[in-house]
């Protein structure tokens, strides 16, 4: 096939089931073997060619039948659409829309692969004032445009060790929303050993989305989570999370695991939460360089396929059994996801969000924070580093050579910034592992939403 | 059909000259805040 084509579509097999993505009109086909044999060769033209490779396989009345169906795919913008380039509608300039507040940078845990040294980020273990906190809501609205919506991740270390400022931020923000008829959706990602009853009151009061850390098993979290005296602190959130989220009636949370070398069997891990009464979860691979004991390499990666394939059909399987869970990466809106601009954009670190960390420096995403040349600016004085900033907006899909052949640019949208620069010194070069485990969680993902779109499910959990 | 099952009606095309308004919600691409990849997002303005 020629290779302009073979970059406009995917075709894969996984549980038993072949599946052809259309890569630049995002149209998923359920396909059956013989279609599949043909997308090894068809390019939109060389019907001869198909028919004389699988003379043998296949009866020609049948090949012609089938490439006649091709055909009308094509007719229908559904099979080698057309490529996409920068559309008008991504805007030279980003908005800034997000923030992730470090109020935090300290913490009562110690995860043995945590990103952010025990929460230090390699700096002194430190607190976000509340005026500096007010100040990034102040940066945010001011550099906002005409955006009504926006979002607030309190972060850390553990953000629960300061609910001064998490109060006062939130008491601020309440106040600008009415002052300036504005959104802000407020969310906290939290460990749990703090969420007590006074915590938890104020967190449904004040209505914020959490995000609820643990690694699943038992065994598997104790290992990675010990708290700042190396004890397992599994016993002890599980019973907090579990109040926590039956006081929310169920909603308004992520209980979100990281699964490492240790716990390449975490199908166990998401059931086992789902079994705990938790329906809404995410599981994540953990992204480690220089961590031979824990980290991910290609190695893992046909035990990790082989995962997402067992998760795939745990999934479909409580889902067909009325008994259904969220799982993040897998809830995709196939028919009416984000537009281009948006895909293009992916998480708008540097340009459209900001961590602000602990003092009020401005960093492109919290991974980012302590690495000084990405230092871009703070709160008070803004960004003094636009080239910077600019050169994160212009880093989008299509401007990373590796992504721009890729069959999941339009999903994964560049993958990761932050891992891009720790594995590659490079926010245009990703990290190659990450995108083997990105994929297949996509078409995982894909082939989960194919099914359900066949067998009439719904996305929606069953249980309450 | 006989051999293809479509299961989308896919909108990504048409939003080439109608997209970015930027109302949705930030898509963390890492592993560590839920972690999205852009294609789990729904879109804020066309509900
Ligand atoms: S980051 Fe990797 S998986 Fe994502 S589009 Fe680029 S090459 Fe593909």
């Amino acid at each position: 096939m020629k290779e302009a084509m073979k970059s406009r579509i995917h075709l894969y097999e996984q549980c038993g089931h072949y599946v052809l993505v259309d890569v630049n009109s995002g149209a998923v086909h359920l396909i059956d073997r013989m279609i599949y044999d043909i997308m090894d060769i068809f390019d939109g033209t060389n019907d001869e060619r198909v028919k004389q490779e699988l003379a043998g396989k296949y009866e020609e009345a049948e090949l012609d039948e089938a490439l006649g169906e091709l055909k009308e795919l094509i007719d229908e913008k559904l099979l080698f659409a057309p490529d996409i380039e920068v559309p008008p509608t991504f805007k030279q300039k980003g908005v800034v829309k997000s923030l992730c507040l470090m109020v935090a940078q300290d913490c009562n845990m110690r995860c043995k692969y945590c990103f952010g040294d025990g929460g230090s980020y390699g700096q002194e273990r430190a607190v976000m004032s509340p005026e500096v906190g007010k100040a990034a809501v102040d940066f945010l609205l001011k550099n906002a445009g005409l955006r009504k919506h926006f979002e607030i991740d309190f972060f850390g270390g553990e953000p629960l060790m300061n609910m001064k400022t998490v109060k006062a931020v939130t008491n601020y923000v309440h106040q600008k929303e009415k002052e300036l008829n504005v959104h802000f959706k407020l969310t906290m990602t939290t460990n749990g050993l703090l969420l007590n009853e006074e915590n938890r009151t104020w967190l449904n009061d004040n209505n914020l989305s959490l995000v609820l850390s643990t690694d699943g098993r038992k065994d598997v979290h104790d290992r990675m989570r010990p708290d700042a005296g190396g004890q397992g602190t599994y016993d002890r959130v599980m019973k907090n999370f579990k109040a926590m989220v039956d006081s929310r009636n169920g909603e308004n949370y992520y209980m979100r695991g990281t699964y490492t070398k240790h716990n390449l069997d975490f199908t166990k891990d998401v059931l086992d939460m789902n079994d705990k009464g938790f329906d809404i979860l995410s599981v994540e691979p953990v992204v480690a360089k220089d961590a031979p004991d824990y980290a991910l390499t290609d190695a893992e990666l046909p035990r990790i396929y082989e995962e997402y394939d067992r998760l795939t059909e745990a999934y479909m399987k409580r889902r067909r059994e009325g008994r259904g869970f969220f799982f993040f990466h897998f809830n995709m809106d196939l028919s009416n996801g984000p537009c281009i601009a948006k895909r293009l954009a992916g998480c708008g670190s540097g340009h459209e969000y900001y961590a602000v960390s602990e003092n009020g420096d401005l960093y492109p995403c919290h991974q980012f924070v302590g690495r000084g040349k990405y230092k871009l600016g703070d709160v008070f004085n803004g960004v003094n580093h636009p080239e910077v900033s600019q050169y994160f907006r212009e880093s989008h899909v299509l401007n990373k050579p590796k992504c721009r052949d890729c069959w999941a640019r339009f999903f994964c949208s560049g993958g990761c910034h932050a891992n891009a620069d720790l594995f590659n010194g490079d926010i245009r070069e990703p990290w190659d592992t990450g995108c083997s485990i990105q994929r297949k969680r996509l078409e995982s993902a894909i082939l989960v939403q194919a099914l359900m779109h066949e067998e009439g499910l719904s996305n929606d959990n069953e249980q309450a | 059909m006989k051999h293809i099952k479509t299961v989308n009606k896919p909108s990504m095309q048409s939003t080439l000259m109608t997209g970015g308004c930027g109302e949705c919600q930030a898509s963390c691409q890492s592993a560590c805040k839920t972690s999205c990849t852009v294609g789990n997002q729904p879109c804020a303005s066309r509900k």
